[in-house]
C-alpha cells in the first residue's frame, strides 16, 4: 500500500534509481529480504565462474557471485549481446548465433570461452547444459569444476526407469504397479488388491491415457480387465496389461535437497507446484498448505535417502505426486537448481546458489537439519510473455516498450533477466520474470502478490498477469484446494479473464469516466492556464454514456476537487486520485479503498483500455451528445478473413499436412509452425481445396506485405522437408514458401500465412 | 466540372417548405418577430426531416449535428442564418426552393476553449451544392478568421456546383480558393471531407493545410466514375477512385482517415489539442539505449523512439499510410507542441524517395509557417536510386525537402540515431541548414555512403577490399567524424534524449531568425 501514498514524482524517482543502479539495488533487495545466513568472506572460493546460461537465472547466479567477490563470465548469443546478463557480468563472450543449438548448447564454443577467460568453475543454471553429463565430463577433463552434482548422479537420475529402481532400492515410495501378462480377471483383482484401490488398468502398449480405466473395487477391476485385455489384443496385438496405483487429484509437491561431497544431506522443505498448464508450472508456493509436519518429515527423509543413495552433492529437487490421502510417490529427481528455488530461499533464508558454489569448492554444509526453518510463506508467479486466453498461455513476442517491476513494494522479489527495451524473441523461453512475494502468513504473501501484480507495468507484449491474478484470488486456491488439474477444472471452457460483479463493474465504469473527464479538463488548459479567461465557471457536472462489452450505461458525474462522485446503475461510486495522465499506473481510491489500475491506452474516440483486477477491459466513453449521434453510425462488417490463415507468431514451418488437390474440412490441420519450442498446428477456418496448379518456377511472387525482401524458396519436394529462406530484414525472420499451389508466408511483422482458397 | 452524378441531386427540389406562406406576413413588428422565429426554425432543420432521415440512413450526421459535436457545448455562434440564394432561373425563385442559410452552416466556436471558425456544408439542402450565397457565407468567416488569426475548419459534404446558378457558382469557388491561398500560412486551415466532394470543389481542400476523410462515406475526385467510364472506358468504383483508402495510401491527397463521422469529429478535436500535460521533462527513457540494433542493416521502428520520447506517448501521425518511409506528425514536449519528422528504417530502409520528400517538405513548411519547432530523427541511407525515381523527378522533389528544412526559421533540433549518408544527411535538417541543436547517438554513422560502396570507389581494382572495408567502417561508421568537426553538437546517450530536447526547446523558445526579404521564395514545385 506504500505505493499509493507516494507522490507521482517520487514514484518515478524510484524507477529512475532502479535503472541508474540496477545491480546494486537488486543486490540490496536480496540481502535485506531473503537471506538470513551470513556469507563468510574469509572462506576461500573460486576466483572466476562462467555462467553457461542466459536470462534471469544467469543474472541470479551473477548476483550471488558478486556478493561472494567472485568474478563472472557470461556467455551469450549474438542477439543477446546487449542482454542484461551479458551487461551484468564482468566479462561476456559471444558463443554463436541465436538458435540455442548453436550458442547456449554449443559445448565447443563454451569450452573455448572457459579457456580464454580462465574461469575455474561453471554454473549451468537450469535447462540448456545443466543436466548434460557429456558437458560435465568435458569440464572434468579440463579440470574445471561443474557447479552441480557429479556425472554419476546426473546419469542415474536422468533415466526415468533407472531412477525409479534406485528410488525403490533406497526405500522411497514409488507408484506401485504391475506390467505384464495377466491371464484371468481374478489374477487382476489380486494384483489390484495388492496395490490398493483405486487402480488404473490399461494396455501396456497404449500410449498416454488411451484406453485407461479406473477401478475402485473388485467388480470394476474385473470389468476393466475384460475391456483392456480385449483392446490390448485387438488394437495393439500385445496382450500385456499395466495395472498401477491410480492417483486421484494428484498434487505436485517437491522437496529441495542440499548435499555436500562428504556424505551430508539436508532437506530444505517442500514447494507446492500443482498449478500447471501443459505440465509447466505457473504458480508455486512454499510451504504447501497440504502437508502436515509428519508427512513433510517423511517426504524430506526419503528425499535425503535418495540423494545419499546416488552420492548426490549440490542442490537438487525430488519431485513427488501426493494423493488426496497424503500418500506420496516418487516421480523424478532434478539434478539442478530449479526455476522456483527463490521461494525456498525466502522461507529458509539460505542462498542456494551460494551453497552450490561452496559445495562445489568442497566445503561441508554449514547447516544441520534442525537449523532449517520455515519462516513465513512465499509465493512465486511466473510472469510469461504469453496470451492466457489461448489454452492458458500461447507464447507472444515483442519488445518491452515500457517495463517497471513492482520493486517499490516491500517483501517483493523479482528475478528477471530483461529490462525496458528488451526483446522477447522466438528463440528463447518467453518468461519475463519470476515474481516472488513473501509474508509472515500465507494470506499476507497472497495480498502482497495481488498488489505486486497490479503494480507490474508490462507494455509491448501480451502477458499472463490476468491469469496469475485470477489464480491467486480464486477461492479454491486461497483455501488450498488445488491439484494439477486446477486450471482445466476451474476453467473448463478456457480462461476468459476476470468476470466483473455488479459492484466491480460500477467501479470500473466510474474510474473510466473519471479518467475521461480528467483528460477533457486537461485539454482546456494551456501551460497551466485556462485557455480562455472569459469562459464561464468550470463545469463540474457531466452526463456520460459508457459502453462496456455489450452493455451501455448512463453515468452522472460530479466533481469536487480531485474527487469524482459517479452515479451509475443506481449506485454511487466515489473515485479520487492523483490523475497523472503520463503515468502508466493509475493509483485510485474507490469508495475509500485503494485500488491500483493501469491505463493501457486512451484515444480521441473515447476508447479507454484499463487494467483492473489483472484483466484489461475496453471501455468506450462518450458524451451524451456523441453517444446519441453515434447511434446513426453504421456498423461496419469486419473483413472476411476466413481465407486467411494467420500464424500466431513468426516461426518455422515444419510440416504441411495437405497434398495438392486435397480438400480440407473446417478445423483440419493445414500446416505446423514451430516457434518458441512449441509446435502450433494451423487449421482451416473453412472448407477449402488446395490448388493443384503450380506457380511457374523462377517467378518470385511478391505481396505488398513483404516489400522487397522476399526470398523465394525453391519448390520443395516432400512435405517433411520444407526449405526455408531467411533474411535479416526488420530483425525478423521471414520465411516465404511457395509450393504446389499454396502460398505460405510467415513474416515478423504481421505473421501472415496466406492460404489461397479455391 | 461537377460530376453529373452528383449535380443531379440539386435539381430534385423539396416538395414542401415551411416558408410557403411567408409572403402573407405583414411588415408589422409582431409579424417580423414571428417571421424571424419561423425562419430560424426553418434554418435549423435545413432540407427537412425526410432529408435528415436520409442523411442518417447513409450513416452521416447533419451539418448542424457535426458542428455541435465538433465544438465545445454552447460555444457555436452562427453567422448568416438568414442568407438565401438569389437564383431566379429554373423556378429557383419559388419560396419552396428557398432555405434560410442555404446549403451551408457557418460561424465560430471553441474547441477546448480555443477559437475556431467553421463551415459545415448541408447535404440536405440541394445536396450541399455551392451557390453564390453559399460561397459568400464561407468567404465571410474566412475573412473574419484571418482578421483575428483563428484557424478555419471546413466540413465538406457537397454534390458540387449549383448548376442552376451557372457561372455564379464557379465564381463562388474561385472566391474561396483565393481566400484559401491568402490564408495559407496565416491561419491553419483544415478540411474534413464527410461526403462527396467532386469537381472543382476538391481544390479548396487541396489548398488547405490538412485534409481528413471519413472512411466509406467520403469521396474526393475531379470527375466521378460515370465520366471516367465515358471518357476512358475505365470501370472504377467511387471508393476505388477517390475513397479514403485511395487518398491516404495511394495518392497522398488526404492526411488521415477515420472510421465514421463521430470518430472523425472527436479526433479532429484531439488534433486541435496539443496542449499541456504533466509528463516530467527530465524523464529518462532507458528503453532507447537498446533500440538501435547492432547490425546496421537491421531495421527498427522509428515510432518506438518517437512515442518513448514525447509527452504521454501521444503522437498524432499525419499520413500514416502514405510514403511510410518517412514519419511526420505532431506531439508535445513538456507541454509544447512540436512537429516531428523521422526516417522510418522499417520501411524501405528509411530511404528518401519522391513521395516521402514531398510528404516531409509539406509538413516542415506547415510547422515553419505556424511557429512549431521541428524535431528530426535521422536514420537515412540516402535517396532511393533507380529509373522510376529519376524519371519521376526525384531531383526536383527531393529539393523540396531540402528547401523546406533550409528555409525554416523555427527551432530545429536533430538527432542522428544511426545512418546519415550522402546528400540525405545534408537534407535531413543538418547543422549546415541552420540546425539549432544537432545530436548524434553513439550508434550514429555519418558518411558519404555505406562502407561497401565507398571502398569500391576508393580502392577500385585493389585486392584488399575486405581489409579496406574494415578500415572504412572503423573510420566512418561512428559519430566522431561529424563530432570533431562540430557538425553535431554532442554525442548523447539515447536515454537522455528527451531531457535534452526539452531543455533545448526552453532555450530556443526565444529564437529569432529571419530570412532575407523577398516577395516569396521559389520552391521547386
Amino acid at each position: 500500500m506504500a505505493a499509493h501514498s507516494l507522490s507521482p514524482s517520487l514514484y518515478r524517482l524510484l524507477f529512475a534509481v532502479k535503472y541508474a543502479s540496477l545491480h546494486s539495488r537488486c543486490c540490496a533487495v536480496h540481502k535485506k529480504a531473503q537471506y538470513s545466513t551470513i556469507y563468510n568472506p574469509s572462506e576461500k572460493t573460486f576466483e572466476k565462474i562462467l555462467i553457461a546460461n542466459r536470462g534471469e537465472i544467469a543474472c541470479r547466479v551473477i548476483k550471488t557471485c558478486k556478493k561472494m567477490g567472485i568474478k563472472t563470465v557470461a556467455v551469450h548469443s549474438d542477439v543477446d549481446s546487449s542482454a542484461v546478463h551479458a551487461k551484468m557480468a564482468d566479462e561476456a563472450v559471444c558463443v554463436g548465433p541465436a538458435p540455442t543449438s548453436k550458442s547456449y548448447l554449443n559445448m565447443d564454443a563454451i569450452m573455448d570461452a572457459i579457456r580464454t577467460t580462465g574461469a575455474q568453475a561453471v554454473h549451468p543454471g537450469y535447462g540448456f547444459l545443466s543436466e548434460n553429463k557429456e558437458f560435465a565430463k568435458r569440464l572434468a577433463a579440463e579440470g574445471v569444476t561443474f557447479i552441480g552434482p557429479d556425472t554419476h548422479a546426473i546419469q542415474a537420475m536422468g533415466d526415468k526407469i533407472e531412477s525409479k529402481l534406485i528410488a525403490k532400492a533406497a526405500k522411497v515410495n514409488t507408484i506401485p504397479g504391475f506390467d505384464g501378462v495377466v491371464k484371468t480377471a481374478e489374477e487382476a483383482v489380486k494384483i489390484a488388491q495388492d496395490i490398493g484401490y483405486p487402480v488404473m488398468i490399461k494396455a501396456s502398449a497404449g500410449g498416454g491415457g488411451k484406453g485407461m480405466r479406473i477401478a475402485w473395487n473388485d467388480e470394476e477391476t474385473r470389468e476393466g480387465f475384460r475391456f483392456s485385455s480385449q483392446e490390448a489384443a485387438s488394437s495393439f496385438g500385445d496382450d500385456r496389461l499395466l495395472i498401477e496405483k491410480y492417483i486421484d487429484n494428484p498434487r505436485h509437491i517437491e522437496i529441495q535437497v542440499l548435499a555436500d561431497k562428504h556424505g551430508n544431506a539436508l532437506w530444505l522443505n517442500e514447494r507446492e507446484c500443482s498449478i500447471q498448464r501443459r505440465n509447466q508450472k505457473v504458480v508455486e508456493e512454499a510451504p504447501s498448505t497440504f502437508l502436515d509436519s509428519v508427512t513433510r518429515q517423511a517426504m524430506g527423509e526419503q528425499a535425503v535417502q535418495l540423494a545419499k543413495a546416488v552420492q548426490y552433492s549440490s542442490a537438487g529437487t525430488v519431485e513427488f505426486l501426493v494423493d488426496s490421502k497424503k500418500n506420496f510417490y516418487f516421480l523424478e529427481m532434478n539434478t539442478r537448481l530449479q526455476v522456483e528455488h527463490p521461494i525456498t530461499e525466502c522461507i529458509t533464508g539460505l542462498d542456494l546458489v551460494e551453497q552450490m558454489i561452496r559445495v562445489a569448492k568442497g566445503y561441508r554444509l554449514q547447516h544441520k537439519q534442525e537449523d532449517i526453518p520455515i519462516n513465513g510463506w512465499a509465493i512465486e508467479s511466473r510472469v510469461y510473455a504469453e496470451d492466457p486466453y489461448k489454452s492458458f498461455g500461447l507464447p507472444s513476442i515483442g519488445r518491452l516498450s515500457q517495463y517497471h517491476e513492482p520493486l517499490n513494494l516491500s517483501n517483493v522479489r523479482v528475478d528477471s533477466g530483461i529490462q525496458e527495451g528488451s526483446d522477447i524473441s522466438i528463440y528463447y523461453d518467453p518468461m519475463i520474470s519470476k515474481l516472488v512475494t513473501y509474508g509472515a502468513t500465507r494470506s499476507e504473501a497472497l495480498a502482497r502478490m495481488e498488489d505486486a501484480l497490479d503494480n507490474y507495468v508490462i507494455r509491448g507484449v501480451t502477458h499472463n498477469i490476468p491469469l496469475l491474478r485470477e489464480i491467486i484470488t480464486h477461492p479454491r486456491f486461497i483455501s488450498g484446494d488445488i491439484s494439477t488439474n486446477f486450471l482445466p477444472e476451474v476453467y473448463p471452457d478456457g480462461f476468459k479473464g476476470h468476470q466483473l460483479e455488479a459492484d466491480t463493474r460500477r467501479e470500473l465504469l466510474a474510474s473510466a469516466a473519471a479518467l475521461y473527464i480528467t483528460a477533457q479538463l486537461r485539454s482546456q488548459r494551456f501551460l497551466g492556464e485556462l485557455r480562455v479567461s472569459s469562459s464561464p465557471v468550470e463545469c463540474n457536472h457531466w452526463e456520460l454514456c459508457v459502453e462496456l462489452g455489450e452493455q451501455r450505461h448512463v453515468l452522472e458525474i460530479t466533481k469536487s476537487g480531485n474527487v469524482y462522485t459517479v452515479e451509475v446503475d443506481g449506485g454511487e461510486v466515489e473515485v479520487s486520485g492523483q490523475w497523472d495522465l503520463a503515468s502508466p499506473l493509475l493509483p485510485l481510491t474507490i469508495n475509500s479503498t485503494h485500488k491500483m489500475l493501469q491505463c493501457l491506452s486512451r484515444d480521441a474516440s473515447g476508447n479507454i483500455v484499463l487494467q483492473y483486477l489483472g484483466t484489461s477491459f475496453q471501455v468506450r466513453v462518450l458524451s451524451k451528445l456523441a453517444a446519441e449521434l453515434n447511434s446513426y453510425m453504421p456498423e461496419k462488417v469486419p473483413e472476411d478473413t476466413s481465407s486467411i490463415l494467420r500464424s500466431p507468431m513468426p516461426g518455422t514451418m515444419v510440416a504441411v499436412s495437405v497434398k495438392p488437390g486435397d480438400t480440407v474440412a473446417e478445423g483440419q490441420e493445414i500446416c505446423v509452425i514451430e516457434a518458441m519450442k512449441m509446435q502450433n498446428s494451423l487449421t482451416a477456418v473453412k472448407q477449402a481445396k488446395r490448388r493443384a496448379a503450380t506457380y511457374p518456377a523462377g517467378v518470385p511472387r511478391r505481396t505488398q506485405r513483404t516489400t522487397a525482401h522476399v526470398i523465394r524458396a525453391p519448390r520443395f519436394a516432400g512435405e517433411r522437408n520444407p526449405r526455408q529462406a531467411k533474411t535479416g530484414e526488420g530483425g525478423s525472420l521471414l520465411y516465404y514458401m511457395q509450393f504446389l499451389g499454396f502460398r505460405f508466408q510467415v513474416d515478423g511483422f504481421d505473421n501472415m500465412v496466406n492460404l489461397g482458397c479455391s | 466540372m461537377a460530376s453529373p452524378a452528383y449535380s443531379q441531386i440539386s435539381v430534385q427540389l423539396p416538395q414542401t417548405s415551411l416558408l410557403r406562406d411567408s409572403r402573407w406576413y405583414s411588415v408589422s413588428h409582431l409579424s417580423v418577430k414571428e417571421r424571424i422565429d419561423k425562419k430560424r426554425k426553418a434554418a435549423l432543420i435545413g432540407g427537412g426531416q425526410k432529408r435528415i432521415d436520409a442523411q442518417h440512413k447513409r450513416g452521416k450526421l447533419t451539418a448542424r449535428e457535426r458542428v455541435e459535436l465538433l465544438l465545445d457545448p454552447d460555444s457555436f455562434v452562427e453567422t448568416d442564418m438568414f442568407v438565401e440564394h438569389r437564383c431566379s432561373d429554373f423556378g429557383m425563385e419559388q419560396d419552396r426552393n428557398k432555405f434560410p442559410g442555404d446549403s451551408v452552416v457557418t460561424g465560430r466556436g471553441r474547441i477546448n476553449g480555443r477559437l475556431v471558425y467553421v463551415f459545415s456544408q448541408d447535404f440536405t439542402v440541394f445536396g450541399g451544392s455551392l451557390s453564390g450565397a453559399h460561397a459568400q457565407k464561407i468567404c465571410k468567416i474566412m475573412d473574419q478568421a484571418m482578421t483575428v488569426g483563428a484557424p478555419v475548419i471546413g466540413l465538406n459534404d457537397s454534390g458540387g456546383a449549383r448548376i442552376q446558378e451557372g457561372v455564379e457558382s464557379l465564381a463562388g469557388y474561385a472566391d474561396i480558393f483565393l481566400r484559401n491561398v491568402m490564408a495559407s500560412g496565416v491561419v491553419p486551415q483544415i478540411s474534413l471531407i464527410m461526403g462527396p466532394c467532386a469537381g472543382g470543389a476538391v481544390y479548396s481542400p487541396a489548398l488547405t493545410d490538412f485534409t481528413f476523410m471519413v472512411k466509406d462515406t467520403s469521396y474526393l475526385f475531379i470527375t466521378g466514375p460515370d465520366v471516367v467510364k465515358s471518357v476512358t472506358n475505365e470501370d472504377v468504383t467511387q471508393e476505388e477512385l477517390g475513397g479514403a483508402k485511395t487518398h491516404t495510401s495511394v495518392s497522398g491527397v488526404a492526411h488521415h482517415a477515420f472510421e465514421n463521422d463521430v470518430e472523425a469529429l472527436l479526433n479532429l478535436r484531439e488534433f486541435f489539442n496539443f496542449l499541456e500535460c504533466h509528463d516530467p521533462s527530465d524523464r529518462l527513457v532507458p528503453s532507447l539505449d537498446t533500440i538501435v540494433p547492432f547490425e546496421s542493416t537491421k531495421a527498427y521502428d522509428m515510432l518506438d523512439i518517437i512515442q518513448a520520447i514525447v509527452d504521454e506517448r501521444e503522437f498524432f501521425e499525419i499520413m500514416p499510410n502514405y510514403a511510410k518511409n518517412i514519419v511526420v506528425g505532431f506531439a508535445r514536449m513538456n507541454g509544447r507542441t512540436v512537429g516531428i519528422v523521422g526516417n522510418q528504417p522499417k520501411v524501405a530502409s528509411g530511404c528518401l524517395d519522391i513521395n516521402s520528400s514531398v510528404k516531409g517538405a509539406r509538413f516542415v513548411r506547415f510547422c515553419d509557417a505556424f511557429n512549431i519547432p521541428i524535431i528530426t530523427f535521422v536514420d537515412v541511407p540516402g535517396f532511393l536510386p533507380g529509373t522510376a525515381q529519376e524519371y519521376g523527378g526525384i531531383i526536383r522533389h527531393g529539393a523540396k525537402l531540402l528547401f523546406a528544412f533550409a528555409e525554416a526559421t523555427v527551432p530545429k533540433i536533430t538527432i542522428i540515431t544511426r545512418k546519415a549518408y550522402g546528400g540525405a544527411y545534408d537534407v535531413m535538417s543538418s547543422k549546415h541548414l541552420r540546425g539549432d541543436v544537432n545530436y548524434a547517438w553513439p550508434s550514429a554513422e555519418v558518411a558519404v555512403m555505406g562502407a561497401k560502396g565507398a571502398v569500391q570507389i576508393i580502392f577500385r581494382g585493389k585486392d584488399n577490399q575486405a581489409e579496406a572495408e574494415a578500415e572504412y567502417v572503423e573510420k566512418f561508421a561512428n559519430p566522431f567524424p561529424a563530432a570533431v568537426r562540430g557538425f553535431v553538437d554532442d554525442i548523447i546517450e539515447p536515454s537522455t534524449t528527451r531531457r535534452k530536447i526539452c531543455r533545448d526547446l526552453d532555450v530556443l523558445a526565444s529564437k529569432k531568425q529571419v530570412n532575407p526579404w523577398k516577395k516569396h521564395a521559389n520552391i521547386p514545385l
